[in-house]
């Protein structure tokens, strides 16, 4: 059928109480171990403004800002590709796979180079997102957003191909710069090919990219039933009265400023922007005022796990999580393109 | 005499370097049912889409209830008419309910409608009724054959409630009762103004009050149903012989296989 198995409201809920629990296990777990309840305590501790002294009160100062960074980048990443996705009328879009995220990791690269700071580096992201995903909409006009469009359904693996071929070209050009590095900078970087959240954020940078997540989301939900029209093609959604290109042009910035933040915090975290929207749309239908915060809040979900194995399952090593989530994320890619 | 819910005046429509309409003057009153009739490729859907102002109009004039087309906002343009295309674009799992209730779009912004309000869903339910797919409400819409698919899409213009309604073959897909049953059921909504491309030249006259016959080579002819619609006018308009037989009250059209050159 693919129509809604589970009551909207219930789904958002359940969603609000894993994206706590991964939160909570995200802190509790990774090269050393510390009990439930000791943490629990050092977390009520901190939020009550005290300074105490334990085990768990240093692992927490430690796990906290990577643990918020990366639920921030799981739910800018998916709340990205759902839009994506939406916006290209196409389920197998996703800001790593058409190059958005590749376009933001070079122009980070470039700032890096030029030796700018934090938010500079934020802001090249998101330009180079923006950049990257204009190229995309441009070459992708005509086939999709003219009003009167052949409405050809072939087109679509055309435009995909189009950013797959974006991707490869901002990789082609991360190489470049990679085999042209210092050696003393080659973890670093790479670093922004496969993305990683070891790099040190502060704590209030991390609350920070947290707000920033939850205020994107808001605005994406306030297109999200425009958004359900214009699923129906540009045509069909302009006549029952949306204005639908300030609503295109809006949402491409919002993606791009979205990805551009997730990119700056943690490189090119891939395939979470794929995976999340479409394991959400399989519970909740398509309806996208539900598939945009649900498929944001599993994706904040999907990262703070992959990160916490990552930094659990080899310990003291430390594996990146852009690796784990393209390791489940390619077999359900590849799944969703045999089915019919 | 009221003024025209839709009044043309020297509209000329282009494809490309192609002329298909030139310098078209109608004025098409409110309750009026108009059927455009021409070969393939004649400009029926350009037209279409140029009296739904999705594409500006090569040349000319339109207004729509009292006011240049271009004029009205996208919101308020959505309450005047309603456009059901005979292409529809399903990329994701959706009720068709949900497609239905979706068509009322534009109420979301005024005051005192509900997002999801109970009245809407009512209305969507009713307008699925009349066009006999009640019983596929919880269906997903990818999973319904074309002709279904097309009554879905016929019902989500009559629930976006606007005095103009315009049909791109509404009834390519149906079969023989369904092509009855839709076009009787749309005659009977006399609050509607109804501009429809029909293929089916009887189908257009048991349906229409009018008639705008469109040859593609920039001429067109429109007036009332029973004088347009006439084997003189018909046969080289399609360049094949159409015969007319009366049959009781009812006018009905015959090919007769011969091509005319």
């Amino acid at each position: 059928m693919g129509l809604p198995r589970l009551r909207a409201a219930y789904a958002l809920q359940i969603l609000v109480a894993g994206t706590l629990v991964a939160l909570l296990t995200a802190l509790r777990f990774g090269s050393v171990g510390v009990s439930t309840g000791a943490m629990w305590h050092a977390l009520l501790d901190l939020v009550q403004g005290g300074d105490e002294q334990s085990l768990a009160a240093t692992l927490l100062a430690l796990r906290l800002p990577r643990a918020l960074t990366g639920m921030a980048v799981g739910g800018l990443l998916a709340l990205s590709g759902a839009l994506l996705q939406a916006l290209l009328r196409n389920p197998l879009a996703d800001p790593y796979v058409l190059g958005v995220s590749g376009g933001a990791s070079c122009a980070a690269m470039l700032a890096i180079a030029a030796g700018a700071g934090a938010a500079a580096i934020a802001l090249c992201a998101a330009g180079g997102a923006l950049l990257a995903l204009s190229l995309l909409f441009v070459l992708a006009h005509r086939a999709l957003f003219a009003r009167d469009a052949a409405l050809d359904q072939g087109r679509d693996s055309a435009i995909l191909l189009t950013g797959v071929m974006i991707a490869s070209l901002c990789a082609a050009a991360l190489s470049l710069a990679l085999s042209l590095a210092p050696d003393g900078k080659l973890r670093t970087m790479v670093f922004w090919l496969l993305g990683d959240l070891g790099g040190v954020v502060s704590a209030g940078l991390a609350a920070l990219a947290v707000a920033c997540w939850l205020l994107l989301l808001v605005f994406g939900v306030r297109d999200a039933a425009a958004l359900n029209l214009m699923l129906g093609g540009e045509l069909q959604a302009y006549t029952q009265g949306v204005a639908t290109a300030q609503v295109r042009r809006r949402l491409i910035a919002l993606t791009a400023v979205a990805t551009g933040i997730a990119v700056a915090l943690a490189g090119a975290v891939g395939f979470v922007g794929f995976v999340a929207p479409h394991l959400v749309r399989y519970f909740v239908g398509a309806n996208q005022r539900v598939v945009l915060p649900a498929a944001s809040l599993l994706g904040a979900i999907l990262v703070l796990l992959a990160d916490t194995i990552g930094r659990s399952i080899a310990a003291p090593l430390q594996l990146p999580v852009g690796a784990l989530t393209a390791l489940v994320g390619v077999p359900v890619f590849i799944w969703q393109l045999q089915r019919p | 005499m009221t003024a025209a819910l839709l009044a043309c005046r020297a509209v000329g429509v282009r494809y490309g370097d192609r002329c298909l309409v030139r310098s078209l003057h109608i004025d098409i009153a409110a309750g009026e049912r108009w059927a455009l009739v021409g070969p393939n490729g004649a400009g029926k859907t350009s037209l279409l889409h140029v009296l739904a102002g999705v594409r500006p109009a090569d040349g000319g004039t339109i207004d729509l209830a009292g006011q240049p087309l271009a004029r009205w906002s996208v919101e308020r343009l959505a309450g005047l008419r309603a456009l059901v295309a005979d292409r529809w674009i399903d990329p994701f799992p959706t009720s068709v309910l949900e497609t239905v209730i979706a068509a009322r779009y534009r109420l979301r912004g005024i005051p005192g409608a509900a997002r999801t309000d109970p009245e809407s869903e009512a209305i969507a339910r009713q307008c699925l009724v009349a066009m006999d797919c009640a019983a596929l409400a919880e269906r997903d819409v990818r999973r319904l054959s074309r002709g279904e698919r097309q009554r879905v899409a016929l019902a989500a213009g009559l629930a976006q409630d606007t005095a103009l309604l315009l049909l791109d073959e509404p009834i390519s897909h149906q079969d023989p009762r369904h092509q009855v049953q839709v076009l009787r059921q749309l005659g009977q909504r006399t609050d509607r103004t109804i501009i429809a491309a029909l293929h089916d030249i009887n189908a257009a006259a048991r349906f229409a009050t009018h008639a705008l016959l469109l040859a593609g080579d920039g001429s067109w002819q429109a007036g009332k149903s029973g004088a347009v619609l006439t084997q003189e006018n018909l046969s080289p308009l399609f360049a094949t012989e159409i015969i007319q037989i009366e049959v009781g009250a009812h006018r009905v059209f015959v090919s007769t296989g011969g091509v005319l050159a």
